[in-house]
């Protein structure tokens, strides 16, 4: 089997996922050592995942963290029983 | 043994599931540690020690942030909605049976929030077109190049980088966005992402795949343009 390039591009998410059988992912990886545009959409397919994945891309607002919790402390004191007033 | 490129990506990447089996044999173990930690945390709470509440959810603050802020696209709005998610999960608490993990739990209290304010802002009419339409069409090929030079996590430093990833994001049809989000931000699993969701895992693994192809064409001509790529003496013709 000769996979062609959109073969290709409709398994990069599985490939990356090593969702692919073993036989599916041997062919893509024949297909990537001969094809440079699949190999660069597949690295900056990963590239993209990377940086957007990673903790500075989502940062939470300054003093969040203890205005939630000083929120939740006010909701906990006014209902001390988490299992009351609330429907099963 | 010296890691090799691909190697390193391994340890480098989060949200892509890469298949080391030690690694993974690793999550494994940490994740049934952390389930027993959780399940008697939530012992106590329901027994009355109310304030290890605060301890429970600490490691999911920024889980339920991220979800909410993906959904509603607005800082103020996520936090507000963020804090009313997590005092939901504190009155419900004693519904958790402990069947689903607990951050699957909460990310569903979470979405169902997101929901509830997004109809309130009556941003509905909008959001309500996209669930109406199942697999919308679009353009699913991803963007051309012949090489990619890496752009390292420092490039991250950049705000304006940082602001193009979450734009991109937002960019993102919402039955893609929130797959996204849960499979790749949260690193939930598929079958995690699929009952918080309410779809089947082949919807999930349809959404994700195009989700991931929409975001490589949006940003990498960006990418390209802030980290200029190595120049190839010829561009190879698609086979």
């Amino acid at each position: 089997m000769n996979l062609k390039c959109k073969n290709v591009w409709e398994h990069i998410s599985e490939y990356l996922d090593q969702q692919l059988t073993p036989e599916v992912r041997a062919e893509i990886e024949k297909h990537l050592e001969n094809c440079e545009v699949c190999s660069a959409i597949l690295d900056s397919t990963r590239n993209v995942l990377v940086l957007t994945a990673d903790n500075r891309t989502y940062e939470l607002p300054v003093g969040y963290s203890k205005r939630l919790h000083d929120r939740l402390q006010k909701a906990i004191h006014q209902n001390p029983d988490p299992g009351e007033n609330s429907p099963s | 043994m010296p890691l090799s490129c691909a190697g390193g990506y391994r340890y480098l990447t989060k949200g892509v599931d890469l298949g080391d089996p030690l690694r993974r044999a690793f999550q494994r173990l940490r994740m049934q540690e952390d389930r027993q930690h959780e399940a008697e945390l939530i012992r106590r709470i329901l027994a009355g020690e109310t304030d290890v509440f605060h301890e429970l959810i600490r490691p999911y603050e920024k889980m339920v942030y991220v979800t909410l802020l993906t959904m509603l696209r607005n800082e103020t709005e996520a936090e507000d909605s963020a804090q009313e998610a997590m005092i939901s999960a504190y009155r419900y608490l004693h519904t958790f049976r402990g069947d689903a993990k607990f951050s699957t739990w909460l990310v569903t209290i979470a979405m169902n929030e997101g929901r509830q304010r997004l109809r309130r802002l009556k941003r509905a009419a909008e959001d309500s077109l996209e669930d109406t339409v199942e697999e919308p069409e679009g353009d699913f090929t991803p963007a051309f190049l012949t090489d990619w030079r890496e752009i390292p996590l420092e490039a991250l430093e950049r705000k304006e980088l940082r602001q193009k990833l979450r734009d991109a994001v937002d960019s993102l049809p919402k039955i893609y966005r929130e797959v996204f989000v849960l499979r790749d931000l949260q690193e939930m699993n598929q079958e995690e992402t699929a009952a918080a969701l309410g779809i089947t895992i082949a919807a999930v693994k349809v959404r994700l795949h195009r989700a991931r192809m929409m975001l490589q064409k949006i940003l990498v001509p960006y990418l390209r343009g802030s980290v200029p790529a190595r120049k190839g003496f010829f561009g190879r013709l698609f086979q």
